[in-house]
C-alpha cells in the first residue's frame, strides 16, 4: 500500500519550537505554514519548550529536522545547548534557527554545530529549501561517518 | 543511542527494550509503507493483541485533543504506560501537514507515556492508513492503553470505530437539533458519549437529545448487537472536571466486551479489514495502471467507445473488471 499522497523524496517531518521565556510566536507560526506548504509534517510544539520536550519530540516524532525560533537574545546560550541536549540523546538530527540573530553571532553558533540561521526578510522557497539542504548534509555526514 | 545502520529486525529489539527513538524509527517505516514495513509488521504482530485500544473522535474544536490530554495525565497518575496517536488532516494540495496536538498533551502527561502525531496522507476516512499498523507496534512494545485520536470530523469519517475496542465520541453544545442526533453515520457508532464543554449554557440540551436518539436505538437493534447502551459523560475538559468519570465508563465499556464476547468479535473484523483495505489499495493501484497506463490491449478502445457514447460507464465497468486479474 503506496501512500496516498506522494511522498517521493519521503515527506520531512520537523519539530518546530520556542525555548525558554520567549512569547513572540507569530513568526513560528508562518514558517509553520511555509513549511506544510512546501509539503512536510510540521510537529508544532510553540512557546515554552525546553530541551527535554524537544529531545521528546524528536525521538517519538522521529523528525527529520528542528527549528527553533529566537527572538529574546538566548540563541547563543539555548541553541548550542539544544544540540548538545540531541548529541546527547544519540539523535543526528539539524538544528536550524530562525529569528533575530546578529551578524556577528552567525559564525559561533555555526561553529557550536547550529546546521543554518535563518533572518528577517528570509523568503518562503529559502525557508523550506534550507530546512531540505541541513537534512541532506546531516544524511550525508552520518553515512560517511 | 545513534539508531545508524541498524537493521529493521536490531531497531525492533531496542523499542522492545523501551529505546523511544527506535519505536518512532518503527513507525516512520509503517507510515511510509517502507520496505522494512512487512518485516517490523510481522514480528509486531505475534506479539500484539493485548493493549486496550480507545478512540476519541469527534467534531473539528470539540476537545478532543484537551480531554485526550487529560486521559494521558489520568492513566500516568495510575501508573499505566500509555500511548497516544494523534491524528491530523495532511493539505489535499501539498501532502504537508501540521501537527499541532502534541503541544496540549505533553505538559500532562507523565514521561512513560509515547506520543506519536500522524497525518492522514490523503486518506478520507478519519484516520491514516498507517494507523492499525502502528496501533500494533505499541501494543507488541507494551503500550496499555493506546488511545487514538482522530481528525476533527463530521458524520461519515468512520474508520475510528473499527480501529478502536472502544470509541467515544465527543459532542459539545451547539452541534444543532435532535434531528442531528437521529442521522445515520458516526454517532450511531459510539460506545460512549461525552458531552464536553459541559460548564457552557445547551450542555444538557445535547444530553437529552443523545439520550432521546439513544431511546430508540432499539429500534434498529444497535442495543442488541453491541450489547450495551452507550453511557453518556458530561466533561469540562479545560478544567478536567468529569475526566475520572470519563475513563471509569471507557472501562465499563471494555470490561463489558471483554465478557460478552463481543471484543474477540471486533478485533478479529478489525484485523479482516486490514487485510480488506490492503488488497482494496492493490486493486485500486492496479485499476490506475489499467486506466491510465498502456499495460492492457482493448482498454484505450473501451473507454474511447465511454467518450463517443456508444458504450455506457457502466457497461464499460463489466467489461474491464474481467481483466483486472491479467494485470
Amino acid at each position: 500500500m503506496a501512500d496516498e499522497v506522494s511522498t517521493n523524496p519521503p515527506q520531512l517531518r520537523v519539530v518546530l519550537a520556542k525555548l525558554g521565556f520567549d512569547g513572540h510566536d507569530r513568526g513560528i507560526k508562518i514558517v509553520a505554514r511555509i513549511l506544510r506548504d512546501a509539503g512536510m509534517e510540521v510537529i508544532y510544539l510553540g512557546l515554552r519548550q525546553s530541551y527535554k520536550n524537544v529531545v521528546n519530540a524528536v525521538e517519538q516524532e522521529d523528525a527529520d529536522a528542528i527549528g527553533l525560533s529566537m527572538h529574546n537574545a538566548s540563541h547563543m546560550t539555548l541553541a548550542p545547548k539544544m544540540v548538545a541536549a540531541l548529541a546527547e540523546a544519540g539523535l543526528e538530527v539539524p538544528v536550524v534557527v530562525g529569528g533575530i540573530v546578529p551578524d556577528e553571532d552567525i559564525e559561533p553558533l555555526l561553529e557550536k554545530g547550529v546546521a543554518a540561521i535563518l533572518g528577517p526578510g528570509a523568503s518562503a522557497e529559502e525557508v523550506a529549501q534550507t530546512i531540505r539542504d541541513a537534512v541532506a548534509s546531516m544524511r550525508a555526514e552520518t553515512s560517511q561517518a | 543511542m545513534s539508531l545508524r545502520g541498524l537493521s529493521p529486525a536490531d531497531i525492533f529489539e531496542r523499542a522492545l527494550a523501551g529505546e523511544r527513538h527506535a519505536l518512532g524509527r518503527l513507525i516512520t517505516f509503517v507510515e511510509r509503507d517502507a520496505a522494512e514495513a512487512e518485516i517490523v509488521a510481522e514480528m509486531a504482530h505475534t506479539r500484539a493483541g493485548n493493549a486496550h485500544v480507545i478512540g476519541i473522535t469527534g467534531s473539528p474544536g470539540s476537545g478532543k485533543s484537551t480531554l485526550t490530554g487529560q486521559l494521558v495525565k489520568l492513566l500516568g497518575e495510575a501508573g499505566k504506560r500509555a500511548a497516544v496517536l494523534a491524528v491530523d488532516p495532511s493539505s489535499p494540495l501539498t501532502g504537508g501537514a501540521i501537527l499541532g496536538d502534541r503541544v496540549r498533551m505533553e505538559d500532562v502527561a507523565s514521561p512513560d507515556t509515547f506520543i506519536r502525531s500522524m497525518a492522514t496522507r490523503g486518506h478520507q476516512g478519519g484516520l491514516s492508513l498507517a494507523v492499525p499498523g502502528v496501533v500494533r507496534l505499541l501494543d507488541a512494545t507494551g503500550y496499555d492503553p493506546i488511545v487514538i485520536e482522530t481528525v476533527g470530523v463530521g458524520q461519515v469519517e468512520v474508520d475510528i470505530a473499527g480501529t478502536a475496542d472502544t470509541t467515544v465520541v465527543v459532542a459539545t453544545p451547539g452541534m444543532g437539533d435532535s434531528v442531528q442526533a437521529n442521522k445515520a453515520g458516526l454517532l450511531e457508532l459510539a460506545d460512549l458519549f461525552v458531552v464536553n464543554k459541559a460548564d457552557r449554557p445547551g450542555a444538557s440540551d445535547v444530553r437529552r437529545d443523545l439520550e432521546l436518539m439513544l431511546d430508540l436505538s432499539h429500534l434498529s437493534g444497535h442495543d442488541q448487537r453491541t450489547g450495551m447502551r452507550p453511557e453518556i459523560v458530561m466533561t469540562t475538559a479545560l478544567s478536567g472536571e468529569g475526566a475520572p468519570e470519563m475513563w471509569d465508563a471507557i472501562e465499563r465499556h471494555f470490561t463489558t466486551i471483554a465478557d460478552n464476547g463481543q471484543l474477540t468479535e471486533r478485533r478479529i473484523n478489525r484485523d479482516v479489514a486490514e487485510v480488506r483495505n490492503r488488497l482494496m489499495a492493490d486493486l485500486e493501484s492496479r485499476i490506475d495502471v489499467m486506466l491510465t497506463g498502456n499495460s492492457l490491449s482493448g482498454v484505450a478502445e473501451v473507454l474511447d467507445a465511454v467518450a463517443g457514447r456508444s458504450l455506457s460507464p457502466t457497461a464499460a465497468a463489466t467489461q474491464l473488471a474481467a481483466r483486472i486479474s491479467d494485470l
